[in-house]
């Protein structure tokens, strides 16, 4: 199963509905250890629907999720039977997610929030589990900020102890949706270097990003959503260079416009 | 009027004593509608439908039943179906069940209160359900709805009064007894207005304390 020709996360077929709205038509995915694949797409082209399924935060009703081999979230196929919680739980430890909105608990501090679950799932007794989140903190670079609560943390802060609150657990495969999207311009940076650094690392991610820069720098396969499938997937080159879809390029060229017009503005002389 | 301070001086254990069971009762029966309101709420969210429209029946229901009937069909129904309770028992258990679902709706609203990220961000990290809900959901909603839980616990502690009527001998009843007895409704009544005024006040303090206690999370540095 640790062969390294077996992918950590494959998804096959897989379908999800909400009511009548087929949001996900079949998607077929692998991620190989140590790979980074970052899903592009146009707004409600299902991204999130995605990652989220592929942590079972959404049933995905249709296909199969396996994560290291064992299927996620369903007991059997046909028919489809909920697996236990605690079965859930043990094919879902080995990953981590990280959301758009951080979801710190705002009653905990840093160090409280990265503890938690190594103390009460882990079971770490209190000392161990603060050294360890001590050292995540400092991972994330914010090891002097153990006792802040969340609400005494910019937006970068907080998403970088998120971050480390996944990573405590010493999952291999990280899910990010969107991880930079609610934070000012000049608080991106500082998290995208730790996702560069975990990348570098080896760490297996699946990125939802529309930082183009970072898919671009960082991602091995770049993936692209549009309308419940995955339309076109590969290399950052072939997919930002030298794509021949015409859904792709146009929403690519939205992006590169909006470069444009800043390039135009740092050209205008004064 | 002649203001008779030694109707109160000269019954001052007894009217104690009242008090104290004033007190005994009302704690005893919050704690009871704390913890099933607590359950209610709990299985109402998360039990399905199997059990969620069940409770919704019992929390309609209760609210719409008077608490003076409740302890009625508790205290003197009860035999009928097999269930002999000691006056306090009855009154306690009367007290607990009327408050639990008023205290069931108030934690209703606190878990909504928590926006559904926090809940996933546990359960991605393997916490199970329980877990989630007491070191997750509750102590942050606490902030949200304990001034709602303490004005309902003040409410119950005046709904105590009504438990003279099953032979409880709590506050009002002592006192309304030395009223009729000495025919000093003045001097009686005022007591009786001043010893809920002391419990009332405690537990708003109390809440208070506690409101800053568990809020200060929210303060920015
Ligand atoms: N919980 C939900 N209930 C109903 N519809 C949903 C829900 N979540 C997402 N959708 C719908 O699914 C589609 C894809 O949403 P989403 O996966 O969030 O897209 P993206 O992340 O690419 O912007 C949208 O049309 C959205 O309205
Ligand atoms: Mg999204």
């Amino acid at each position: 199963m640790n062969d390294v020709t077996t992918p950590i996360l494959t998804l096959r077929n897989v379908g999800k509905r909400f009511g009548t709205n087929q949001v996900l038509k079949g998607v077929d995915l692998d991620v190989q250890r140590s790979e980074v694949v970052c899903l592009i797409g146009p707004s409600g082209s299902g991204k999130s629907t995605l990652l989220r399924s592929m942590a079972f935060l959404e049933e995905y009703d249709e296909g199969e999720i396996h994560i290291n081999g064992q299927l996620l979230g369903w007991q059997s196929i046909s028919p489809r039977r909920r697996a236990s919680r605690s079965r859930l739980n043990q094919v879902r430890s080995s990953l981590g997610m990280v959301f758009q909105q951080f979801n710190l608990w705002p009653h905990m501090s840093a160090l409280g929030n990265v503890c938690e679950a190594l103390v009460r799932v882990k079971g770490l007794t209190r000392s161990d589990a603060e050294r360890k989140g001590r050292a995540m903190l400092d991972k994330v670079g914010l090891a002097e900020k153990a006792d802040a609560f969340p609400a005494q943390l910019s937006g970068g802060q907080q998403q970088r102890v998120a971050i480390a609150r996944a990573l405590a657990m010493e999952p291999s495969l990280m899910l990010f949706d969107e991880p930079t999207s609610a934070l000012d311009p000049e608080l991106v940076g500082e998290v995208l270097q730790v996702m560069k650094q975990l990348a570098a690392d080896g760490m297996t991610m699946v990125v939802v990003t529309h930082e183009m820069g970072f898919a671009a720098q960082v991602a091995d396969t770049v993936a692209f959503l549009d309308g419940g499938h995955i339309v076109a997937k590969g290399a950052p080159r072939d997919i930002f260079h030298d794509t021949e879809h015409p859904r792709l390029q146009q929403f690519l060229q939205n992006y590169l416009d909006r470069n444009a017009f800043w390039q135009d503005l740092k050209e205008t002389p004064a | 009027m002649m203001f008779d301070v030694s109707i109160i001086t000269d019954r001052v254990e007894p009217i104690l004593h009242g008090l104290l069971v004033t007190f005994q009762t009302w704690f005893a029966g919050v704690l009871i509608g704390l913890v099933l309101g607590l359950g209610i709420a709990v299985l109402q969210l998360f039990g399905g439908r199997w059990l969620r429209i069940p409770l919704r029946m019992f929390i309609e229901v209760i609210r719409a039943t008077p608490f003076l009937v409740l302890l009625f069909l508790l205290y003197y129904g009860g035999p009928e179906f097999g269930l002999s309770l000691e006056p306090i028992t009855a009154g306690i258990l009367g007290m607990g069940v009327y408050g639990s679902v008023y205290f069931a709706e108030i934690f209703r609203g606190g878990f909504q209160s928590v926006p559904k990220g926090h809940v996933e961000a546990a359960e991605c990290l393997g916490m199970g359900r329980w877990q989630c809900i007491w070191r997750v959901q509750l102590p942050q909603m606490l902030v949200i709805i304990l001034p709602a839980l303490v004005n309902m616990i003040t409410i119950l502690c005046k709904e105590t009064a009504v438990l003279s009527i099953i032979t409880i001998p709590e506050l009002t009843m002592v006192l309304t007894g030395i009223g009729s007895e000495t025919f000093a409704f003045v001097e009686t009544l005022l007591v009786l207005c001043i010893g809920y005024l002391i419990l009332i006040e405690l537990s708003s303090r109390l809440g208070l304390w506690l409101e800053r206690r568990v809020g200060r999370f929210l303060v920015r540095s």
